[in-house]
């Protein structure tokens, strides 16, 4: 599915063997579609001779810093923006 | 969740960040060239040379310079891809 | 450079190679393995280290700069940072999206690359080395405030700290504050105060020298 800004998704908490681009500490998290990117190849076949085709959505996916890290130091107010590509997103709706 | 060893962020780590600036040596700039020349002929590209990266051994990753972690990927690909043999480039910085 | 028998006109020649580590014994065999198998012609890589060398911080401060003085341009630096570059002539880079954020009197932008050291190379030049060591990769997204504060950087309580760890395709270019005092200056002055460091979010940028 597709994703506009504003929407609340989750990032899949599934552990993968190879390369990928979803850092561990945002998966399970929630946060908030900031901006669509548009698409572009998958790293993840790409790192291993394919073509990465089809190309995948790629959003920026703001977090509150409080919702990633449960004892963060700093305000509030803080975020943390990653951008994750569609097939690690989940509606959180 | 297993967390790779590339996969920095949020990990414990209380050491100071060490600020000095580095220029680049010939060499580090030449590793970087040649990632650079070998993306361009289609034969290594962005998300291989990370998948090589990632591949090392975690203590070898810990300790190798930025650099050495480059010239790892390029070996490994290389050497997966047959334009280098098994041990060619030991062989040729041992010789 | 007694076994780097090709000469690469470019201007890093080597500080001394008693001092350099066997990884540099190793590039150099490596290039000359992928240049005899034909992988790789010595021509793609001269050119990539001219490249190289010519990047610098430079270029995007004169993005910056013109966007403190010009608010058409700096709308179109924030809609789309790759076209606004190539609009002054410069090289954006490969990535095929470039965004500019902007800081604030309320809020304040800084970006790593948690996984590896993805930077805005074309832009900004290589990044710097603490920019690719483990603990800036480690402690910007979970201590933010703290590793500001190891730079330099004082943050209000009322300001909103964003980090942005530019995890695929994206390349991502802070545009700093415009310091107070510098209404009377050119672009040219403006853009020799925009720090690399500025750039990535991590100083201010300098200010003006004092008059007189």
């Amino acid at each position: 599915m597709t994703y506009q800004p504003g929407q609340r998704v989750r990032v899949a908490a599934r552990s993968h063997e190879g390369h990928h681009r979803t850092p561990g500490y945002v998966k399970g998290k929630t946060g908030t579609v900031e901006r669509a990117h548009g698409s572009f190849r998958n790293p993840e076949t790409r790192a291993y001779g394919a073509d990465g085709l089809p190309e995948q959505r790629l959003y920026l996916v703001g977090f509150a810093q409080r919702d990633v890290w449960p004892d963060y130091a700093g305000e509030s107010r803080d975020r943390i923006y990653l951008d994750l590509f569609e097939h690690w997103l989940e509606d959180a709706e | 969740m297993e967390r790779s060893v590339h996969d920095r962020g949020g990990r414990p780590d209380d050491a100071p960040i060490d600020r000095s600036e580095h220029e680049l040596a010939d060499w580090e700039l030449l590793t970087d060239a040649l990632v650079g020349a070998l993306g361009a002929r289609g034969l290594m590209n962005v998300d291989e040379m990370r998948r090589g990266i990632e591949s090392m051994p975690p203590d070898q990753y810990e300790r190798a310079s930025y650099y050495e972690r480059w010239l790892f990927a390029i070996e490994t690909n290389m050497t997966e891809k047959g334009v280098l043999a098994p041990d060619e480039l030991d062989a040729r910085v041992g010789g | 450079m007694s076994e780097h028998e090709h000469d690469h006109d470019h201007p890093h020649e080597p500080i001394g190679n008693g001092d350099e580590p066997p990884a540099a014994a190793r590039a150099r065999a490596l290039e000359q393995l992928l240049i005899e198998k034909g992988a790789i012609s010595h021509e793609d890589v001269r050119k990539r280290i001219d490249w190289l060398v010519s990047r610098s911080p430079a270029d995007g401060a004169r993005l910056v700069a013109r966007a403190w003085v010009d608010p058409d341009f700096k709308r179109r630096l924030l809609a789309d940072a790759r076209s606004a570059a190539l609009e002054l002539g410069l090289d954006p880079g490969p990535s095929p999206v470039v965004v500019a954020v902007e800081n604030t009197d309320d809020v304040h932008h800084m970006v790593v690359c948690t996984l590896c050291s993805c930077y805005p190379r074309a832009l900004l030049g290589p990044p710097p080395a603490w920019y690719k060591s483990t603990s800036y990769r480690s402690r910007a997204v979970s201590d933010p405030r703290r590793v500001l504060d190891e730079f330099g950087v004082e943050l209000g309580d009322d300001v909103e700290l964003r980090v942005l760890d530019s995890t695929a395709d994206i390349r991502y270019l802070v545009m700093p504050r415009r310091p107070a005092g510098t209404e009377g200056m050119s672009e040219d002055e403006l853009a020799a105060l925009i720090t690399r460091d500025s750039m990535i979010g991590v100083a201010q940028p300098a200010a003006p020298a004092p008059i007189g």
